[in-house]
């Protein structure tokens, strides 16, 4: 019994500290990568290659002063950075990084990750709402219209998936995957000839999940001052930052569980938890790779994407999906 | 500092020789570390109000790039904001912005006169003009001047460098003259 509950606690603080480590050194990479983009080096002179630079841009939030300002509701304004971090962390406990490396394997998995990364958009309604700040609320607004009508397109693609592999466990979902590249998700079969498509959308909707460019309406600087967050400064703001990058290793890491193979080797030789840090990496250089290369777009061609593209597309997908898996 | 009738704004400005106060309960270590961070990460407010705001595009840019140390992350939100670069002519008329957003940016905060205008009114400081402030540091407490018609790129990058010393007392390079 007490070798259960030992177990839980060194599997939570693992998941804590790799959001966090994750969140901190994501920024950096971003930072870097930026510089790549752009023809500079990027932050290279604290500490070897730079990587100081996360320690010292925490300190200085930390001992920023805390504002609250006039007028805004104390407790929303307070409660919405948390809220922004903590659906995040608990994502990682159902995560499988390999075989045997998952904090707590459960039958609803993939369910449990969306229910959670809903609250994402809850936790951007209550910040906008609560700083009592005209640009905060239409942002928080913007964000979470936005938020909806990606999810939909989302899980009807993770529908189709479910339905092939018949389960909702991650676990179950990359073992189903198992052998090498040709099984994967990513590559169409006789019952399932649209899934490069249904990857594009899903790898699209995780962009736009997250609030990142090219779809960063609730924060576009050039509209909405810093959009929800723009009455945050010291660690309230840091929350949120760190809450968008554990957000998007929880989405490359879903990419990867739902079409890459999870821990799998493309040609099927020593499956384990390397195969995943490395797809999951590729996925989050491609997000940074991304973000500073394509311009924001509009709400309107935004929200159209959703509506007029992809969720049709994707509706198609699971209407043949369905059919076909009933003939073969 | 005597020009006739104009107001020159020199009048913040400390002398070397005055002792700056300290706090009455000191942490030496975790001072050090603190302010080690802050000089580490200055995150400038995100605006300009004249010609020297080019100059400080470039140095963000790739040739120049204030990234290295940490200082890219121009923040549109003064309440994230660390560093005000008051980058151009102050008029009469944009005065009572500038102290707005100075006074929306929670403590920690430094304030960087960029150019000749932002010094004292470069070229405007003139008999009979009637528009410019002269000098942000008749309404804003400047910690470091940045002299230049504009200042090169090189110039606010050692004035970035400059502040960092101000604050910390640590020096990122040698000076070479003293070595």
């Amino acid at each position: 019994m007490s070798l259960t509950i030992l177990n839980a606690v060194v599997a939570v603080v693992a998941a804590i500290a790799f959001a966090a480590a994750n969140a901190a050194y994501l920024v950096w990479a971003e930072r870097r990568g930026a510089g790549r983009i752009q023809r500079r080096p990027g932050p290279n002179v604290n500490g070897p290659l730079g990587l100081l630079q996360p320690p010292c841009d925490g300190i200085k939030l930390m001992t920023k002063q805390l504002m609250i300002p006039g007028g805004a509701d104390k407790a929303l304004f307070m409660v919405a950075p948390v809220l922004a971090m903590a659906p995040a962390i608990m994502s990682f406990v159902t995560i499988p990084f390999s075989e045997t490396i998952v904090a707590h394997s459960m039958n609803v998995g993939v369910l449990m990750i969306f229910a959670f990364a809903s609250l994402g958009g809850m936790s951007i309604l209550l910040a906008g709402w609560g700083s009592r700040n005209k640009y905060g609320v239409m942002a928080s607004v913007r964000a979470v219209s936005q938020n909806i009508s990606y999810e939909v397109p989302m899980l009807i693609t993770v529908i189709t998936i479910v339905m092939m592999a018949g389960t909702m466990n991650l676990k179950e979902l990359v073992a189903a995957q198992a052998g090498g590249i040709w099984n994967w998700n990513l590559i169409p079969s006789l019952s399932s000839p649209l899934m490069p498509v249904s990857f594009l959308i899903f790898f699209i909707c995780s962009l736009a999940e997250t609030n990142r460019a090219p779809f960063d309406l609730g924060e576009a600087e050039s509209e909405l001052v810093a959009g929800f967050h723009t009455e945050y400064g010291s660690m309230g703001f840091g929350l949120f930052f760190m809450g968008e990058y554990a957000n998007i290793v929880i989405g490359a890491s879903l990419i990867t569980i739902l079409f890459l193979g999870g821990w799998d080797c493309p040609l099927g030789l020593f499956p384990g938890v390397w195969w995943f840090l490395l797809k999951i990496y590729m996925l989050i250089f491609s997000f940074i790779w991304i973000r500073w290369t394509f311009p924001r777009t509009t709400i309107y061609g935004l929200l159209n994407l959703s509506w007029k593209i992809l969720i049709p597309i994707s509706l198609f997908n699971l209407l043949l999906t369905a059919g076909l898996l009933k003939v073969f | 500092m005597d020009q006739g009738s104009l107001q020159v704004g020199t009048q913040n400005v400390p002398s070397p020789l005055e002792p700056i106060p300290s706090s009455v309960v000191q942490f030496a270590a975790a001072d050090k570390l603190i302010n080690l961070g802050r000089v580490n990460s200055f995150w400038p407010l995100t605006f300009g109000i004249a010609c020297c705001a080019i100059e400080m595009m470039a140095t963000g840019c790739a040739r120049f790039d204030m990234s290295r140390f940490g200082a890219e992350v121009f923040r549109p939100s003064p309440r994230q904001a660390d560093l005000m670069i008051v980058a151009g002519t102050v008029t009469k008329k944009m005065m009572p912005g500038i102290k707005v957003l100075y006074d929306q940016m929670p403590e920690p905060k430094w304030v960087m006169a960029l150019g000749n205008c932002a010094i004292s009114g470069g070229p405007f400081a003139f008999e009979g003009q009637y528009s410019i402030v002269l000098g942000a540091d008749t309404f804003l407490p400047v910690d470091i001047y940045i002299p230049g018609c504009p200042p090169r790129p090189e110039a606010l990058l050692q004035g970035i460098l400059d502040l960092e010393n101000k604050v910390s007392g640590w020096n990122r390079w040698k000076d070479p003259e003293k070595a």
